[in-house]
């Protein structure tokens, strides 16, 4: 791992975002995992383990796949997709979860905790956790649970114990919110895996540290296939740890953009959505000040995406560091346009999306034909099999194809 | 603007009384923002010296079921940092009571941090406590809450280390708030052991009144962390009285006999 120029300031701040905005019990904690990290990334060995597991366990170097029928369908650019959706556990979350366990068993910590939304960081908490024998509880709200039955299954099946969290608006934002209350209660055995480029420092950059390796390698990738750079990468944005992952090997390349898609939902009206560039401001939250979706009084608002995964109020801090310098643009895109581009990119191209993924699919579906000449890199996030019982309620029709 | 010395002459005079000043934590707006001021002076018939009028938050991750639930009530009812700072300015208005406006950052970062500051003064707040404000990113606010004449009072945590529990006195004003254990708000059988070590700790730092808070629910707690520490919050415990009887006609008394006892007075 290496310095990147947008490394935050010795207190984790990105511009004026970022920061440490939690009760005085957790600061020294996240002083000792701060110190933990930098350790660790001096260390040959830990980098040595780390390699070995991303490689022969979680599946790494991730293919750079050409998407030839989809662009010639949309008949512009050149759509490449990075293929993260091939990593075990099914989805980006498990090049983090690989870093931190170790971390967690160098500090000696026997407790794992962390939240979910989709259930896919929960899914790679709970499968390191088992590769490493370590106590694991998870913390997903009621709603998300309901969402992603199959996730719940999957942690539960991996020897994790699920927690459901029924307060606020049951989703996301109220698992990490308990998340917090166990971790401060259960400091001394307990580690918190975090799994987004969320909360307080050294979260959000060791977070993108860990997911670095999507743009580093893609980048290469990109140079040996096309002999250039692409020009223009899209990835969604949830809490943004996927699209941290891939842009920042790219940030140095300035004529590279970096677009990020936020979840649109059912509409810009507050409460309808998760995105916080176009309707939020920035705001503290769980640990951070970044862009956040709030109402008049700064209370957070609630959120809507039909993806668990991008239905949070606030978004990483770093992007929001990156938006106001103008590296990278925010866009949004629906529920519907994200449904649409998943049944797209299954019928041309054989590949499911996980329904977080589509949102960045569906950006491309939309720059792509006026993009001739150019090349597009999307980040896969995931893949949809989590995401099925959901296709199939919006896509009634497939379950009974010769209904008129 | 200088402090208004209200915080600093209570702890005195408790003191030259012989006794520990009673911190009683009370969500604004729960359970209707109409009624805060008249529970606010309950407690202070009940024995309470000190007020810390919390500002309710959709995410309290620093607090359990109770100061969370009170939290939910209390923005249900409609409270807002502007109605917070209507029942400051009410119970300034019929008592002396020191009283310390006790929140999570966001909502008065949307008011407006600055006039915040000022607006808090004028209805009679006389120190801040920002449960998500550590040390490090205090810098600013702390100078903006100075200029307007509001003590800051920090916490310390068992966690802190040696150097933290420098920079919380040398941050604070007022008094230090000494959480008593690792984790989030509420109610215990018994007070956390090891929080007398960590008040001699921070004696030895700084000359400040220190006030213990964190499962303090009843008299025996009181008596007993009164023996070693200047003040003692009381928070949950009060607002299961809220939560209790928010719908009864006599709320007020619940609240001031409840505070009687834990006072010693009943
Ligand atoms: C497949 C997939 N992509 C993206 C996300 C969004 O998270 P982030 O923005 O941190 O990449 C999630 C979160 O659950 C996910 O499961």
């Amino acid at each position: 791992m290496t310095e990147t120029p947008q490394t935050p300031d010795a207190r984790g701040h990105f511009g004026p975002y970022g920061g440490r905005y939690v009760p005085e019990t957790l600061m020294a904690p996240l002083e000792e995992i701060e110190h933990a990290f930098y350790e660790a990334r001096q260390d040959a060995e830990f980098q040595a383990e780390l390699k070995d597991l991303l490689k022969n366990f979680a599946g790494r170097p991730t293919p750079l796949y050409e998407a030839k029928r989809l662009s010639a369908e949309l008949g512009g650019a050149r759509i490449f997709i990075k293929r993260e959706d091939l990593l075990h556990t099914g989805a980006h979350k498990i090049n983090n979860c690989l870093g931190q366990i170790l971390l967690a068993r160098r500090m000696g910590k026997k407790r794992i905790i962390a939240e979910t939304g989709a259930g896919q960081h929960g899914v790679a908490t709970a499968t390191v956790c088992a590769l490493f024998g370590l106590e694991c509880v998870v913390y997903m709200g009621e709603e998300d649970m309901r969402r992603q039955r199959l996730n719940v299954f999957r942690m539960r099946l991996l020897g994790a114990r699920v927690e459901s969290v029924t307060t606020g608006s049951r989703t996301l934002k109220d698992a990490v919110s308990e998340a917090m209350r166990d971790w401060v209660t259960n400091i001394s055995t307990t580690h918190y895996l975090l799994g987004s480029a969320l909360g307080a420092h050294p979260y959000p950059m060791m977070v993108r540290e860990f997911h670095r390796c999507t743009g580093d390698e893609a980048r290469q990738q990109m140079l040996e296939r096309t002999g250039a750079l692409p020009n223009t990468v899209i990835a969604c944005v949830g809490g943004g740890s996927n699209a941290i992952g891939i842009f920042t090997a790219f940030v140095p390349d300035e004529r590279v953009k970096l677009v990020g898609v936020e979840a649109g939902g059912r509409g810009l009206a507050l409460g309808e959505h998760a995105a916080r560039f176009a309707g939020g401001a920035p705001g503290v939250l769980q640990g951070a000040f970044s862009y956040l979706l709030q109402d008049g009084d700064g209370q957070v608002s609630l959120t809507h995406s039909v993806s668990a995964g991008l239905d949070y109020a606030l978004v990483g801090p770093e992007h929001a560091w990156l938006h106001d310098q103008g590296r990278a643009e925010y866009v949004n895109a629906t529920d519907a346009e994200a449904l649409a581009a998943a049944r797209t990119l299954a019928r041309t191209e054989g590949i499911i999306p996980a329904l977080e993924s589509s949102h960045a699919v569906a950006e491309a579906l939309k720059r792509a034909p006026q993009a001739k000449g150019e090349v597009l890199l999307v980040n896969l996030s995931g893949r949809g099999d989590k995401d099925t019982d959901i296709y199939r309620e919006n896509f009634p029709e497939l379950d009974n194809p010769d209904a008129k | 603007m200088p402090s208004s010395e209200r915080i600093a002459r209570c702890f005195a005079a408790c003191k030259e009384a012989g006794r520990p000043a009673l911190i009683a934590y009370l969500t604004a707006g729960d359970p209707e923002p109409g009624r805060t001021a008249e529970i606010a002076l309950a407690l202070e018939r009940g024995g309470a010296d000190i007020l810390e009028l919390g500002v309710p938050f959709s995410d309290p991750i620093a607090d359990g079921p109770v100061i969370q639930r009170a939290s939910d009530r209390a923005l249900k009812a409609g409270a807002s940092v502007e109605r917070v700072l209507d029942a400051a300015r009410e119970i300034r208005a019929r008592s002396e009571m020191p009283m310390i406006l006790f929140s999570y950052l966001n909502p008065l970062l949307r008011y407006g941090f600055e006039k915040l500051c000022a607006d808090a003064r004028e209805a009679g707040i006389d120190g801040c406590l920002f449960t998500d404000l550590s040390v490090e990113e205090a810098a600013d606010t702390v100078e903006t809450m100075r200029q307007a004449g509001l003590d800051t009072v920090f916490l310390a945590a068992p966690t802190s280390t040696e150097r933290r529990l420098k920079l919380v006195a040398d941050y604070s004003t007022g008094f230090v708030y000494v959480v008593s254990r690792t984790g989030v708000t509420g109610e215990q059988a018994q007070v956390a052991g090891g929080v007398d070590g960590l008040v001699s700790s921070l004696r030895k730092l700084t000359s400040l009144p220190l006030a213990v808070g964190f499962g303090i629910s009843k008299r025996e707690h009181v008596e007993a962390v009164g023996s070693y520490a200047d003040g003692v919050v009381i928070g949950s415990a009060v607002m299961r009285v809220v939560e209790q009887h928010g719908a009864a006609a006599d709320l007020e008394q619940h609240v001031e006999q409840f505070f009687k006892e834990l006072a010693g007075r009943a």
